[in-house]
């Protein structure tokens, strides 16, 4: 055949490699312009005949040169139906339907039973004899304990000092060796609210234990991305003494909403919003996102915020009933590692699947 | 015999060696190290301290039973209280060799030692290990950076602000008394006031223009005839009313680009700034106005 006989090119074995291949695919195939000329240029018009898969041919390299192929073809194919698209929406002017809005794992969520609605009876009452009622009818302020693990390194210690200008009211205690048990009593007897520890490995911290006091809920998170304040761009000043606002995004669950509950009833009350300053829990697919802000307001239409302090993401591990005990302790969730599953706790949709 | 063959210079399984040392491997050695009087091998009357599950006992190997490896090794448990399980060891071993006695004592209080420890470090905290899978930690950072990117963290605190400022919870601290609502109406408002306005420019021409009629006529018959001043006034008033709707309706326009932070009685306060302005427009108008009369 004049195809086989067609040594042209520079590209002497590939050649001979993919007319043979082509050969082989056309035997019993319709006969199509596909092998041009010269082996250096790829056919064109190489029609892959349906009931073809690329993965049965065993040699590895002409499987990849088959491969490469189908995959140019597809995108020919691809970029052909978008522009033809086009041009239908531009003829069709004002009557062309409305663009697709593109698929997102928050769009394609299943509505889940147990998204917390605000005016129900039910909730209401929960949230009134729960834990934080006391907090939230303004009859204790919030007292904070941060401390850490054994022996802090240096970053776990600044990532404290900072939290504590973060979070008004708030005392860094060093534990050396002191059991967690142990400490609990002494600071109900002191009159703490709540209980941070800060958990760290390798020099880094990367859990966060929350724990509020009068036999309180615990919540046990593992952090991660900790940004210290220096390593901040484009950050402000230090944060002032007054009292941040709170953004609570996202928590929509009731397990969300308990986790919300939780942090807002580590600041005080009333906010001053002199100092204009806003601590920001974002929620987003179980991940809760912390910033802190300063904010003002150019325009009725327009605000600017700039970052200071630190900012960290927080992953909820386990809600635990009473204060931190983590043998006998009656877990209310806990998280368990599955593969599949994208069902996420703390927003109010699960994906589909 | 033993010793020689298996001894220092040949093969021993249970030997280890070291740059400086050697160590026996065996179970029952009662020291770790491979000496000719501290290997179990070689030493036919032997005995050695061993410790289970936190019950210590003596296990003691005589000649007699060398032919016997199944009853080789006697075992005598020892009693809980030091004194007396060392007093125990002194009545089994009671005519062997020094060395044996000394180093089974040594060895029982190491091992008495080590296990009060254990005791109390149990007691403490314990430090729990958790296994970190990396498929699964790799997973999650990334999973972690898409939820970062699908958060738009700052668009949406500054959309939360923003509706808080919208929905009062500030008061009185920003001067932005009009929020955007109140905007709208007012637009709203303007855009009607506007159209009124241009309605009543029509009418108001149609009545100006019959109104001009009237007033000079009215100032004519009336005392303003030796007035000049007066009657140019008049005329340029007539002329200025009917700039004025122009101007007050430009007015309106400026006055909307303005005034955009300002107190809601804009409307009927426009008008009044409109009559104001009457004066301004004087210079263009009463010359033509000259002319014509």
């Amino acid at each position: 055949m004049a195809k086989a006989g067609d040594k042209i090119g520079g590209s002497g074995n590939k050649g001979l490699k993919r007319k043979a291949a082509t050969e082989e695919r056309q035997e019993a195939a319709v006969a199509e312009d596909g092998t041009t000329e010269s082996g250096v240029q790829p056919s064109k018009a190489a029609a892959f005949p349906p009931g073809f898969s690329v993965s049965e041919i065993k040699n590895k390299q002409r499987r990849h040169l088959m491969f490469t192929r189908w995959k140019q073809q597809q995108r020919k194919e691809k970029l052909a139906a978008k522009k033809k698209l086009k041009k239908e929406r531009e003829a069709l002017g004002d009557k062309a339907p409305p663009k697709p809005i593109p698929k997102t794992i928050d769009n394609q969520r299943v509505y889940d039973e147990t998204t917390v609605d605000p005016n129900d009876e039910e909730v209401a009452y929960d949230e009134a004899t729960d834990e934080f009622a006391s907090y939230f009818n303004r009859q204790t302020s919030p007292k904070i304990l941060i401390t850490t693990s054994d022996r802090p390194h240096g970053r776990t210690v600044r990532l404290c000092e900072q939290l504590s200008t973060v979070i008004p009211n708030s005392h860094v205690y060093y534990r050396r060796g002191l059991a967690l048990k142990k400490i609990i009593p002494q600071c109900i007897s002191r009159d703490f609210t709540d209980l941070i520890v800060i958990n760290e490995d390798r020099k880094i911290p990367n859990g966060l234990i929350l724990s509020h006091l009068p036999n309180g809920p615990t919540a046990h998170f593992k952090m991660s991305s900790v940004r210290l304040r220096k390593e901040i761009k484009r950050r402000g000043k230090e944060p002032t003494e007054h009292i941040p606002e709170i953004i609570l995004n996202n928590f929509t669950t009731r397990l969300g909403h308990s986790v919300g509950r939780m942090f807002a009833s580590l600041f005080p009350h009333n906010p001053q919003f002199t100092g204009r300053q806003v601590a920001t829990f974002h929620n987003q697919r179980d991940y809760i996102f912390f910033r802190f802000h300063r904010y003002i307001f150019k325009s009725e239409k327009k605000v600017g915020i700039q970052e200071l302090g630190p900012r960290f993401t927080l992953k909820l591990r386990s809600l635990q009933k009473g204060t931190f005990d983590s043998k006998y302790g009656e877990y209310e969730w806990v998280h368990k590692v599955c593969a599949y599953s994208k069902k996420s706790h703390l927003e109010n949709f699960k994906r589909m699947e | 015999v033993i010793w020689d063959t298996l001894g220092n210079k040949q093969f021993c399984s249970f030997k280890i060696r070291t740059k400086t040392q050697s160590f026996c491997r065996n179970e029952y050695s009662l020291t770790g190290l491979c000496n000719r009087s501290s290997c179990p091998l070689a030493n036919s009357q032997y005995a050695t301290i061993k410790e289970e599950k936190g019950q210590c006992y003596l296990y003691m190997k005589v000649i007699e039973r060398a032919a016997f490896p199944r009853r080789l090794w006697e075992r005598v448990r020892l009693h809980k209280n030091y004194e007396k399980a060392l007093e125990q060891i002194d009545e089994n071993l009671i005519y062997w060799p020094r060395f044996i006695r000394h180093k089974c004592k040594q060895r029982f209080t190491k091992i008495t030692q080590y296990l009060i420890r254990i005791r109390k470090l149990t007691l403490k905290r314990q430090r729990k290990l958790v296994p970190l899978s990396k498929k699964v930690e790799r997973r999650e950072k990334r999973r972690e950076e898409k939820a970062l990117i699908a958060a738009q963290l700052d668009n949406a605190i500054e959309k939360e602000l923003l509706e808080r400022l919208k929905q009062d919870t500030y008061g009185d601290i920003y001067n932005f008394p009009i929020h955007a609502f109140d905007k709208a109406l007012e637009q709203q408002e303007a855009d009607s006031d506007s159209s009124v306005a241009e309605e009543k420019d029509d009418e108001e021409d149609e009545e100006d223009v019959g109104k001009r009629e009237f007033v000079e006529d009215d100032e004519v018959d009336e005392s303003d005839i030796s007035d000049f001043e007066d009657m140019d006034k008049l005329d340029a008033s007539g002329d200025e009313d009917q700039d004025d709707k122009y101007s007050s309706e430009e007015e309106e326009k400026a006055v909307d680009t303005k005034h955009n932070g300002k107190a809601p009685l804009k409307g009927p306060w426009r008008r009044k700034k409109a009559y104001v302005e009457i004066e301004y427009e004087l210079e263009t108008e009463p010359e033509a106005k000259a002319k014509t009369t």
